[in-house]
């Protein structure tokens, strides 16, 4: 009798330990995630590197058939003034011909304006084509030096290894000439 | 014995690296004293707290910038535009001082319960090394905000090299990597204070190791008779230590969160400044008692009444104070008495709190300006310091008469009530 | 009874310590009044308009000679003003930047990404267009010097003539507060310096405690941050080192 009076006491004691083992160690395990998170988001983007997240681009200077390169979070923005060739030419093209379908008004606000990142989407080069010298490719767009990606002058993938169009970032204009990216 | 799992993996793997086996038997089933006092908390405490100093100070290394012209800066682009950024380094700054704190109560407590004692002085000394090792840490890492203490601090800590005789002014220009402290030195202070965290790192497996060959030394000081002296390390201790943490814990966290800056100095906010030395620098408060007897020298030392010079004041400063650390490592054979714990030990105890009086002692005065009687304080304080370990410790070994010891250590535990038969059936058994 | 001596000692060294930060200047220094501030003690908050007017007295008093280096436009969202509030505010300085393809550098309006413009450009021209003084840059200003807000607020109401057997040094002042008490910096802040934007009345006294709010805002953005956090870590770590002594009492139960 007395022996299972012990036992009863026991397993009362257990579960109780249980609980409390329980309790201490789900209330540690909070306590750990709740600290480890600040160390974890302190790589994320600091407050000064989200400041500086969007840029204005004056587009004035830049000629009909020029390009420009502006950085924008680190990489590099191609803008360039097309000329109503390269216009008719990315127009002309037949959706069934491209590898990641995107129709050519679908990439630009305003037909003469193309702004795109610039960092090939096979493994992120920085494709020629900025400079009047350079190898365009043989879509006369621009030409990763790399792995042979060829865009044209949409900049959407033609032919190579590159999965997908080169990315337009967000942007709008804020006036007549300039951009707002970002 | 070996451990068993109805993992099959588990069994699979520790039967080709047996490191499940090692870890049960070491933090599992770990057999430890049953009479640790809470002073035995600060060993795995100080080991946290490392832990902790190496996330933080990894993740401010990714934004920290060690270059004179920027470190400053970039110190203040964490406090104020990384996320997070003011808690990682608030822990960090604040974590070293409650470093030293925990540190310095876990030497006082081996010093007390003479825990260096055979056959633990080669983990006494890897100790005395870990002490050394966080002192250049904490140093070289203080100089990285590159504050006006930073550098003022830097300057008059690497000139005491200067001391050393015929060399002394190479080897500062040497350490310096030009002719004061400039970029070369913050940069190369940053790469050693990255990498001596690691060092310490390695030393504590060390530490761990030799005292896991005879494992903890204890209140009483006495070796264990047997099973019935022992409890297996988890769940009693692993549930002390965590209870420990949570009071360290809340003490830490009101300071980090609520007083951030108390132990630190106002100059520090200022960007160095090698033409402007504050009116008055300061090391750290966990440097202060040896400055202090760094300071105490302020006499030649040489053959009396020849006027020969064997050891200026600058030289006896400077080994005075490295003296004080390394008399630490000789420790164990300066204090002979085969008796432990000072609880049995009636002289040799007022003599330990006398100890701790000269150290607070000289605390203060290394806060204070290099006046008299400051002077005069320090002196007496310092001389108390090493006479401690190399008079009184020796002679009080032959001289002390201790108090008997009790026979084992589950004894005094059991004596004056509590059943002997259920105590000693409970041992090393789990519940 | 040694061992009782310790602890006292312990807690007398540590009072000591804490008053005895930089004893040299404590000859000099006079100790600082406590002000009431809305940031003091555990709970404390900043007082947002208290932050709003300081910046005011900032930007139409010490800016002309001080700089807040560390503060950017897109900082003082902070204060509680909105994003175009902001940019409009910035738009108003003009911030150097460049080179243009010209190689030159040229000014253009500011944005909210950039750091306040500092008025001088180094120390050296500060120094030659304030008779060799260098007015500090006030960003840390309440951290690093001892007393803080308390010390900056002092400061300021802190001027007066000179006791009698006291001469200036040429271009210099009389500060009750300023350790040495000679400071080359005038008086400048007087009752009504600023006409408030809140209509709050701009006496000294109400001034130098919102420019004191203000620059403790400049040195520790985060503390409103800091506190809050510090109070739900707090209420956790209780309950944990709580459930610890429980857990830790129910383990050792069996061998005590």
């Amino acid at each position: 009798m007395a022996d299972s009076a012990d036992v009863q006491h026991g397993v009362e004691d257990q579960s109780k330990r249980d609980f409390l083992y329980l309790a201490a160690g789900a209330v540690g395990a909070v306590g750990v995630a709740a600290a480890v998170w600040p160390m974890i988001n302190s790589l994320n983007p600091s407050a000064d590197v989200l400041a500086l997240a969007s840029i204005d681009v004056d587009l004035s200077p830049i000629a009909v058939g020029q390009s420009i390169t502006v950085t924008w979070r680190g990489k590099p923005v191609f803008i360039r003034h097309r000329t109503e060739e390269e216009i008719a030419e990315a127009q002309a093209v037949p959706l069934e011909d491209l590898i990641d379908i995107q129709s050519d008004d679908e990439r630009v606000e305003q037909p003469q304006w193309l702004v795109m990142v610039g960092v090939c989407t096979h493994l992120g080069c920085i494709p020629l084509g900025q400079n009047p010298n350079d190898n365009k490719g043989e879509f006369g767009g621009w030409f990763c030096p790399c792995h042979g990606s060829h865009y044209d002058t949409s900049g959407r993938i033609r032919r190579g290894p590159a999965p997908r169009n080169l990315e337009v970032p967000a942007y709008t204009f804020i006036d007549e000439t300039t951009i707002t990216i970002g | 014995m070996a451990f068993q799992s109805n993992n099959a993996l588990v069994r699979w793997i520790d039967h080709r690296l047996p490191i499940f086996t090692f870890m049960n038997a070491e933090l599992n089933e770990y057999p430890t004293p049953r009479n640790l006092s809470y002073m035995w908390n600060f060993g795995s405490l100080a080991g946290i707290v490392l832990v902790i100093m190496i996330a933080t100070g990894i993740l401010m290394a990714m934004q920290y910038t060690p270059h004179i012209d920027h470190a400053f800066d970039s110190v203040e682009r964490i406090m104020r535009d990384v996320n997070s950024g003011w808690l990682l380094r608030y822990v960090h700054m604040n974590g070293a001082h409650f470093f030293f704190i925990v540190v310095y109560l876990h030497i006082l407590r081996g010093l007390y319960y003479g825990s260096y004692k055979a056959p633990r002085e080669i983990l006494w000394m890897i100790g005395v090394v870990i002490l050394l090792l966080m002192m250049a840490t904490a140093f070289m890492g203080y100089v990285l905000p590159w504050g006006q203490m930073s550098f003022w601090g830097a300057t008059v800590i690497t000139n005491l090299f200067s001391a050393i005789p015929f060399i002394g002014p190479d080897i500062v220009v040497w350490l310096w990597g030009g002719f004061s402290v400039e970029n070369p030195t913050l940069n190369r202070f940053f790469a050693l204070h990255y990498l001596l965290p690691f060092v310490i790192v390695g030393m504590v497996f060390l530490h761990l190791w030799a005292l896991h060959r005879f494992g903890s030394n204890n209140p009483l000081g006495i070796d264990a008779k047997g099973p019935q002296d022992k409890i297996p390390f988890h769940p009693y201790y692993t549930t002390k230590d965590l209870f420990g943490l949570g009071v360290f814990l809340l003490v830490f966290c009101a300071v980090v969160f609520f007083a951030p800056n108390y132990m630190g100095h106002p100059e520090n906010y200022i960007q160095a400044n090698p033409l402007v030395t504050p009116p008055h620098i300061v090391p750290e408060w966990y440097f202060l008692p040896f400055y202090a007897i760094l300071r105490a020298i302020t006499f030649d030392i040489g053959i009396p009444f020849t006027g020969i010079v064997l050891i200026d004041a600058k030289l006896g400063g400077v080994i005075a104070m490295f003296g004080a650390i390394a008399v630490l490592f000789v420790l164990p054979w300066l204090d002979r008495s085969p008796v432990r714990s000072g609880r049995f030990r009636p002289v040799f105890k007022q003599f330990f709190w006398l100890l701790l009086v000269a150290l607070v002692v000289l605390g203060y005065m290394g806060a204070m300006p290099a006046e008299q009687p400051y002077v005069a304080i320090s002196q007496i304080a310092t001389a108390y310091y090493f006479a401690y370990f190399i008079v009184i410790l020796p002679l009080l070994s032959i001289l002390e008469r201790p108090k008997p010891l009790p026979a084992s250590i589950s004894e005094p535990v059991l004596k004056g009530g509590g059943s002997v038969a259920g105590a000693t059936a409970k041992p090393m058994e789990k519940p | 009874m040694l061992k009782r001596l310790a602890a006292s000692a312990i807690a007398a060294a540590s009072i000591f310590v804490a008053a005895a930060d930089t004893p040299a200047e404590a000859a000099k220094a006079v100790p600082v009044p406590d002000y009431d501030f809305s940031f003091d003690g555990v709970f404390g908050t900043f007082d947002q308009m208290a932050k709003q007017r300081g910046f005011q007295v900032y930007r139409e008093v010490c800016a002309a000679c001080h700089g807040v280096r560390f503060i950017a436009f897109r900082n003082l969202m902070a204060l509680g003003y909105s994003e175009e509030e902001v940019k409009a505010l910035a738009a108003e300085y003009m911030v150097e930047d460049g080179p243009d393809e010209n190689g030159d550098m040229f000014t253009r309006p500011g944005i909210p990404a950039d750091r306040i413009p500092s008025p001088y450009r180094n120390e050296q021209e500060a120094r030659l267009l304030n008779n060799g003084a260098y007015p500090p840059d006030l960003s840390l200003m309440a951290k690093k010097r001892k007393g803080g807000p308390d010390y900056i607020k002092a400061l300021l109401v802190g001027y007066g003539e000179p006791p009698a057997d006291v001469e200036l040094m040429p271009g210099m002042y009389w500060n009750d507060y300023f350790p040495g008490h000679q400071i080359a910096m005038p008086e400048i802040l007087f009752d009504g310096s600023v006409t408030y934007a809140d209509g709050t009345e701009a006496t000294l006294e109400q001034m130098s405690l919102d420019l004191a709010t203000f620059l403790m805002w400049t040195a520790e953005p985060s503390m409103d941050q800091r506190k809050q956090t510090g109070i739900s870590v707090m209420l956790f770590l209780l309950v944990f080192t709580g459930l610890m002594y429980a857990v830790k009492r129910k383990v050792w139960a069996d061998i005590h």
